[in-house]
């Protein structure tokens, strides 16, 4: 046990270490991407998804199985992952989305849970143990190889001439490419809601009855949001995928749908550059609360962090719905 | 079960059309139909023995799922709040009697009875600390939703953090077993089947025929008109939240006890279980949630004869999810309910 005083000594190494930065810019990268989903379901739909991980899950397995599993090439996986995933977008959202929206709610959870619990135990088609599967296709060659020979390109040619290179800057490549996009799908999102199909999603969200009065066909609208969500959720899977150079159902638990849920708060709903603003203020404190030397184990500061999700959560619910970057007129969460 | 407007016949000769219509008069009919052709087949593929066994598991299961199902489904007919943190008021109820019987040497039934006081305790001050001024602040759907899950989280992760994500035991008996005819039920189970049904039968007489049961039933099936008619709602609200979350912490212990072992991560993943049964019940509906609870304690435990016992979790969320597509009024919710 540490004396009282020394609880809350801060550990200043952090300023430098450059890798554990990346690697936290690269997670709020990936739940950037997740969360932009989310912020077109909930702030411009008014869909409760609360299984976006399922659909990261899918992306993310399912790319991994077409090349270890079925032996396509990696660029050829991703395609195909991706409309594997927009077809579960489609085979959810058909059933679930007449739904009340507390109803949806826990059909959306549900729905992810199964995803997961099949990750977990269905050893014919993740091939490995708890849902784990072998990213070695055979001796010395990887699932991420082609990544990896382009994250050394970028390396060389882009980051050594600056001077960001050798074991620190590392997955800087993989950092820059989650970034530019996640920026390039806030914006093509941005303009997306802009144009008179997203004038409709708002008026849905304000309104179902009243855009079904003028004609509108709510139920396809809703549908094509809830899928563009689910492709939203496979890319961020797969970024997922080259980070962790696994791939575990550990990391697919229904938490993290909720870690997009406080992403999507604090960065405003109705805001795609908030839900960028929304991931780094997220998870620089959640990752920099490792340098705190708080006399904790390992567990304990994974349980600190996860009680923090969810006070966060509570409080800025309860006293900031609109966050920082969403508009109070738009502001869904207390209709 | 209303008495009357049944027409006798047999559905299908009369064409699919009125077929249909009885189906959706009858759907707790229809439900136990499949349940039964469900149950002919799995005696055909592995015998009455295997299926009675299983049915025996599921009902102990099915009776600490009811149990927790019932608090869910009166917070939200009273509340029209779907409280994603009652599955960890079960996990508090869990680990105040571990600490209370295995920590402290007090005996089980005085730390199961401290462990229900104290998650009652909790409920309503999660009421009045959280819930109460967000109603009053006029809080949507989502907010609630959002906040009874950030709770849901720091409960969980609050336990963790004191008592670590290893497995706890509770002092009982795991290895003792009563036999007859052929069929086994463990001596704490068959304990815990007997409270939990109990406990069931005092809360369904107390629902049924005392006046607080009956308002509590009038609030939940509107609360306006109820409000109007003279019922005191601020105390039948705090009332709800001692009922709820004192069943959860009875459900808690009874778990704890009959698997044998546990975690922090206990309550969340029985909460997607405990939202089947409400659904299937009819959400809102006490007596639906008492039946949904036994039947989704039955599925999962049947539906091992058939595939893994890992599934079996993944099951109920199927049932689940068919109940919210075919019927999301639930088998005993009248048409109206939505």
């Amino acid at each position: 046990m540490s004396a009282p005083l020394e609880i809350l000594a801060v550990n200043f190494d952090f300023l430098s270490a450059w890798s554990f930065w990346i690697g936290v810019g690269i997670l709020a990268g990936i739940y950037g991407i997740f969360t932009l989903g989310l912020q077109l379901n909930v702030g411009y739909t008014g869909i409760l998804n609360f299984g976006q991980v399922g659909f990261m899950a899918i992306g993310a397995y399912s790319a991994v199985i077409m090349v270890v599993s079925v032996g396509l090439p990696f660029l050829l996986a991703l395609p195909v992952s991706l409309l594997i995933t927009l077809f579960f977008g489609l085979l959810v959202g058909l059933p679930t989305l007449r739904l009340r929206a507390d109803y949806l709610s826990i059909a959306t959870i549900a729905f992810a849970e199964v995803v997961r619990i099949t990750a977990q135990n269905a050893r014919g088609l993740t091939g490995g143990n708890q849902g784990t599967i072998n990213l070695e296709l055979e001796e010395g060659k990887f699932f991420s190889d082609p990544w990896l020979d382009a994250s050394d390109w970028m390396t060389a040619n882009i980051f050594d001439p600056i001077g960001l290179s050798g074991q620190d800057f590392l997955n800087l490549p993989l950092l820059t490419v989650i970034w530019l996009c996640l920026i390039v799908l806030a914006f093509g999102l941005s303009r997306l809601v802009r144009s008179p199909w997203g004038r409709v999603l708002r008026a849905i969200r304000e309104d179902e009855d009243a855009a079904r009065a003028l004609g509108k066909n709510v139920f396809s609208y809703k549908l094509q949001s809830l899928t563009i969500a689910a492709g939203l959720g496979a890319v961020a899977g797969w970024f997922l995928v080259l980070q962790l150079q696994s791939v575990n159902q550990t990391a697919f638990e229904p938490i993290f749908t909720f870690f997009g849920y406080v992403i999507l708060i604090l960065g405003g709903l109705a805001s795609f550059p908030g839900v960028l603003l929304g991931t780094v203020l997220l998870w620089i404190p959640l990752e920099g609360l490792r340098f705190l030397d708080l006399g904790l184990s390992g567990g304990q500061v994974a349980a600190l962090r996860f009680i923090l999700v969810g006070l966060i959560l509570i409080l800025l619910v309860a006293f900031r719905p609109q966050g920082a970057l969403g508009k109070k007129e738009e502001m869904v969460l207390s209709d | 079960m209303e008495a009357g407007t049944v027409p006798t016949g047999a559905p299908a000769a009369s064409g699919t059309k009125r077929a249909r219509a009885w189906a959706s008069e009858n759907p707790a009919k229809v439900f136990l139909m499949v349940m039964g052709l469900i149950a002919i087949y799995l005696i055909i593929d592995s015998g009455i023995q295997e299926l009675a066994q299983k049915t025996i598991n599921g009902t102990v299961a099915g009776s600490y799922f009811a149990l927790g199902a019932i608090g869910l489904t009166l917070v939200y007919g009273v509340l029209q709040l779907t409280n994603f943190a009652h599955g960890d008021l079960l996990t508090l109820g869990a680990y105040i009697a571990y600490v209370f019987q295995v920590s402290q040497g007090m005996p089980f039934v005085v730390a199961m009875v401290i462990s229900i006081v104290l998650v009652a305790l909790f409920a309503v001050l999660t009421e009045l600390v959280m819930f109460k001024p967000m109603r009053k602040k006029k809080a949507g759907v989502l907010q609630l939703i959002l906040m009874t899950i950030g709770l849901a989280f720091v409960i969980r992760y609050a336990i963790q953090l004191f008592a670590t994500a290893d497995q706890k035991k509770l002092d009982v008996n795991v290895t003792d077993t009563i036999d007859f005819i052929g069929l086994s039920i463990g001596r704490t189970q068959l304990i815990v089947v007997i409270v939990g049904f109990v406990v069931l039968t005092a809360v369904a007489m107390m629902l049924r025929y005392s006046s607080l049961g009956r308002q509590m039933r009038a609030l939940a099936d509107n609360f306006d008109l109820a409000e109007t008619t003279g019922i005191d709602t601020g105390r039948i609200v705090i009332f709800t939240w001692v009922l709820s979350g004192a069943l959860a912490g009875l459900a808690g212990v009874l778990v704890a006890a009959s698997v044998g072992s546990f975690t922090p991560d206990l309550g969340f993943t029985l909460l997607l279980s405990l939202f089947a049964a409400v659904c299937l019940g009819g959400i809102g509906n006490a007596f639906g949630a008492l039946a949904g609870g036994l039947v989704i304690g039955i599925t999962q435990e049947w539906s091992t004869i058939v595939i893994g016992a890992e599934w079996k979790v993944a099951i109920s969320f199927l049932v689940l999810i068919i109940v919210l597509i075919v019927r999301p009024q639930g088998i005993f919710g009248k048409e109206r309910t939505l």
